[in-house]
């Protein structure tokens, strides 16, 4: 019998799936497994592929066996194919086909959906490897730059995740668009990746923190709504993929919070009371805490424009065909099929924002948008609670979902980040308080001094509360490699 | 009164709320609502499997209660609670801290007693992973190697045994102990209960990196367990539980300095936390004393290799008691003898204190203690107490 717990070495892709007796799938996989291994070693920069990385890595899909922590050669790392154990007699949680046997093989009338889906889940997993490729040179700490390689891996085994279907359930063209996920590019002029926001670049680690912080929770509530899919093949890969997500979501909420904490301690050690004495706090190594809000702007904003538009008939197809599920769907209690609920999206009349009801069914995107806006408000409120405990007096908070938006209703007009309509000159003048400006940038940059010491932190960054797998403050999460 | 019980509770600041513990529980024990992630303490079994899928080390949070925590006041929470006093008649072992099996417990208290109060674990000390196994489902280990330590012509019987995990997770620290099952049933046609034995390697492995582990066994005469180990062949298969133990550990600062007193295989978890230090901190460290007394040196266990560890990493005094010609030295004998030495490492605060051994060691370690402590003005029942409040005594003994 196929052992589909643990992980099966007996191919070169690690896997649970069998993939030793599916000899047409496994040909498959090896031959674009090569295209794969240059991918990765043409982006991330030599020293960081030889150094030592305490990684975790899955030798199991069940909750006891997926974190087995050990160092590896990040080229070494085993990616592979790992799908969460199938749920017995499962059935399709939505839509015109709620209550049927979950789908083992693309059903005919949706394969274009669903492969068009999993293509563009697949596109943003390698493009933030590449938005982040030179953020090793400039890590704070071995702990933020072991992180940072984690996050990186496990994009990485999320487009294996993804090119697995494809190669599985799509035939050729399957296959065809696997090749191009390793075409694409992240920024790049002929090629770009699919989604705006895996287009821009990701230059310091303030930004990589925001960006593991929205953006990621953006995949990963976009995976919570794969996971609940009716094709089951999907819905198991999805749900497997969260549990890495999570370390994403981790790594953002306090890289962000750990930042704003330095930055209230050094103000208090040099008894600033002004969030706003800007020059002072820079001039003391660390971010002071407005830069840091429009830096939370503008990831916020971005993100937002992820979920498309707030109707869309694409989304309540794919929800009523049962391609995809809402978040938390197996939890809400109502007819999962939505066919008289209604929604309340944003809609501009006269220039006036105004929320007004729409059949629930088309306003799936923004259901999610807001599922998404109250998960992301959280860790705000728990960043709000280190600036209360240091005693400095700052609130962060979420701008309004009208602010700096190009996708939507909202993206015709200029809004300031109250979510005031406000004219051009108004938005201008205010600009440079909302949103960073290239000295901020700049600023920032001047930071981003790579710390390599075992234990030790750059100037702008707190040291974390726990260490990875329990280790002490000191522990050498890289062993970097000196050429 | 009602019986003390650990709770599962999740640090409300560390948390991300990804809710990841919430979709693996089994039981669905774990719930939020806007503002926390929380535990259901009537329905959680202490599985674990919540503890390995979070990202944060938040979920690895336990406190002993008589009443356990609401969900409400949980939800209400900004930070964890302190842990409170727990009142117990039977100390650790009804508070099931060490090990959730009332019997493992019961043993580990036992083995523990001679500390005189509630074992405290070092305040650096790794978090422990407990009960990950039990009876009802045990790891299955294969025994990789089965190797006498003491001269065939001793008539002392020590073996080190090397355990596989192959692909199970396994995480156990330095000085905690796992169960042996011995194949079979006892009188009643039960099966038998596990034997506790404590482990000899780092955890990263007796060999770095490999999912093993070794454990140091005397063979005793009629000895259902020891005998059923000490004849374990390579390849045999062994059921094991735990791990055990949440007290008996090292601290993880390098800087701390160790006085480990042992006899026999009680030098299993000392040569745990040496070669963890090897392995670690190396000679760098605030360094580590060893008294270890045997009959004689092929009685020893890991009398060569012990020789080789550098003195500026370990400090050893080896002592025996049945050289022919020699006068008996037992372990306190040559304690007054480095009594200054000794008296200089009790009065840092920086100390930790590991007694292992069979139980007769106690009472002469003890007197030893008492005069050593008396020489620097230190009434030893107070030095003690303060120590082992602190973390910094332990004593397993059997």
């Amino acid at each position: 019998m196929l052992d589909l717990i643990n992980v099966s070495y007996d191919t070169q892709i690690p896997n649970n799936v069998g993939l030793s007796s599916d000899k047409r799938v496994l040909k498959a996989l090896e031959k674009w497994h090569p295209g794969y291994i240059n991918w990765w070693s043409d982006l991330i920069p030599q020293n960081f592929q030889q150094s030592l990385v305490y990684l975790r890595t899955a030798v199991s899909v069940d909750p006891k066996g997926w974190a087995k922590f050990d160092y590896v050669k990040m080229p070494e790392y085993r990616w592979g194919v790992l799908l969460a154990p199938q749920v017995e007699n499962r059935t399709i949680p939505c839509g015109e086909h709620l209550g049927e046997p979950a789908w083992q093989e693309v059903p005919g009338e949706y394969r274009n959906l669903l492969k068009r889906l999993i293509v563009i889940q697949g596109d943003t997993e390698p493009a933030s490897v590449e938005q982040q490729r030179f953020l090793g040179l400039t890590a704070p700490s071995l702990y933020d730059m072991r992180n940072l390689f984690q996050v990186n891996v496990e994009e990485g085994r999320h487009l294996w995740a993804m090119v697995y279907l494809l190669h599985k359930y799509f035939g050729r063209d399957g296959r065809e668009e696997a090749d191009d996920l390793l075409l694409r590019s992240s920024g790049s002029e002929e090629a770009p990746r699919m989604l705006g926001a895996f287009n821009e670049e990701t230059p310091d680690w303030l930004s990589f923190f925001m960006f593991t912080y929205f953006t990621d929770r953006d995949g990963k509530m976009q995976l919570e709504s794969l996971a609940q899919s009716g094709f089951d093949p999907l819905s198991r890969t999805c749900r497997f993929m969260l549990t890495e997500e999570a370390h994403h979501m981790f790594v953002g909420e306090t890289g962000v919070g750990r930042t704003i904490q330095k930055t209230c301690e050094v103000m208090k050690a040099n008894g600033i009371d002004d969030p706003y004495d800007i020059d002072k706090i820079r001039s003391l190594g660390v971010i002071d805490l407005p830069t840091i809000q429009k830096k939370l702007n503008l990831h916020y904003t971005l993100s937002l424009d992820l979920f498309g538009q707030e109707v869309s008939t694409n989304a309540a197809n794919a929800f009523n065909a049962g391609i995809k599920g809402r978040y938390m769907e197996h939890r809400i209690k109502d007819d999962h099929k939505l066919t008289e609920d209604t929604y309340k999206v944003w809609d501009l009349v006269d220039g006036n924002l105004v929320q007004h009801d729409v059949p629930a069914l088309t306003a799936i995107n923004m259901r999610l948008r807001d599922d998404y806006s109250r998960d992301a408000a959280g860790g705000v409120t728990r960043w709000n609670k280190i600036i209360e405990k240091t005693g400095v007096e700052f609130e962060m908070k979420l701008p309004h979902e009208a602010f700096n938006r190009k996708i939507g209703v909202f993206a015709e007009k200029l809004f300031d980040p109250e979510g005031k309509l406000v004219s051009g000159a108004e938005y201008d003048d205010g600009i440079k308080n909302w949103l960073p400006t290239h000295a901020d940038g700049d600023f920032i940059q001047s930071l981003m001094k790579p710390v390599t010491e075992p234990g030790k932190y750059a100037s702008w960054i707190a040291p974390p509360k726990v260490g990875i797998d329990n280790k002490p403050g000191d522990f050498e999460y890289v062993k970097l490699h000196m050429a | 009164m009602n019986k003390p019980l650990k709770q599962h509770l999740i640090d409300p600041e560390i948390c991300i709320r990804c809710y990841t513990c919430e979709m693996t529980c089994p039981l669905e024990a774990i719930e939020h609502d806007d503002n926390n992630v929380v535990v259901d303490a009537s329905k959680c079994n202490f599985c674990m499997d919540c503890i390995p899928v979070c990202p944060t080390g938040s979920i690895d949070e336990w406190r002993v209660v008589n009443d356990p925590y609401s969900l409400d006041e949980q939800f209400e929470w900004t930070e964890l609670p302190e842990q409170e006093d727990i009142q117990t008649a039977g100390g650790e072992a009804e508070t099931g801290m060490e090990a959730l099996d009332e019997a493992m417990a019961a043993l580990l208290a036992d083995a523990h007693a001679g500390a005189g109060g509630k074992a405290k674990a070092p305040a650096s000390a790794s978090k422990p992973t407990v009960n990950m196994y039990n009876l009802g489902k045990p790891a299955e280990a294969t025994v990789q190697g089965n190797y006498r330590l003491t001269a065939e012509e001793s008539d002392s019987d020590v073996r080190h045994i090397i355990l596989d995990l192959g692909g199970l997770p396994f995480p156990v620290l330095e000085g905690q102990s796992v169960g042996i099952i011995p194949p079979g049933t006892d009188d009643a046609g039960k099966p038998h209960l596990p034997r506790l034995y404590s482990v000899s390697s780092p955890r990263d492995g007796e060999r770095p990196n490999f999912n093993n582990l070794s454990l140091t066994v005397k063979r005793e005469e009629n000895g259902l367990c020891s005998n059923y180990v000490c004849d374990l062949q390579k390849g045999d298969k062994v059921q094991l539980t735990g791990p055990f133990g949440a007290t008996f550990l090292m601290p993880e600062d390098s800087q701390a300095r160790l006085l480990m007193i042992c006899t026999g295989t009680g030098s299993a978890p000392m040569r745990a936390f040496t070669m963890r230090r090897q392995r670690t901190v190396g000679a760098k460290s605030g360094g580590m004393v060893m008294f270890f007394g045997a009959r004689t040196p092929d009685s020893l266990p890991y009398f060569g290799p012990l020789n080789k560890v550098p003195e500026s990493l370990l400090k050893k005094h080896l002592v025996f008691s049945r050289i022919p010609g020699a006068q008996k030295e037992y372990v306190q004998d040559r304690m007054m003898v480095e009594e200054e030495a000794v008296a200089e490492m009790i009065a840092d605060p920086n100390t930790h204190i590991y007694i292992c051994g069979l139980r007769g060691m106690e009472e002469g370690v003890e007197k030893a203690m008492t005069n050593i402590a008396e020489s620097i003005g230190q009434p030893w029942g107070a030095l003690r107490d303060t120590m082992r409040n602190e973390g910094r005594y332990h004593v397993e003994t059997y």
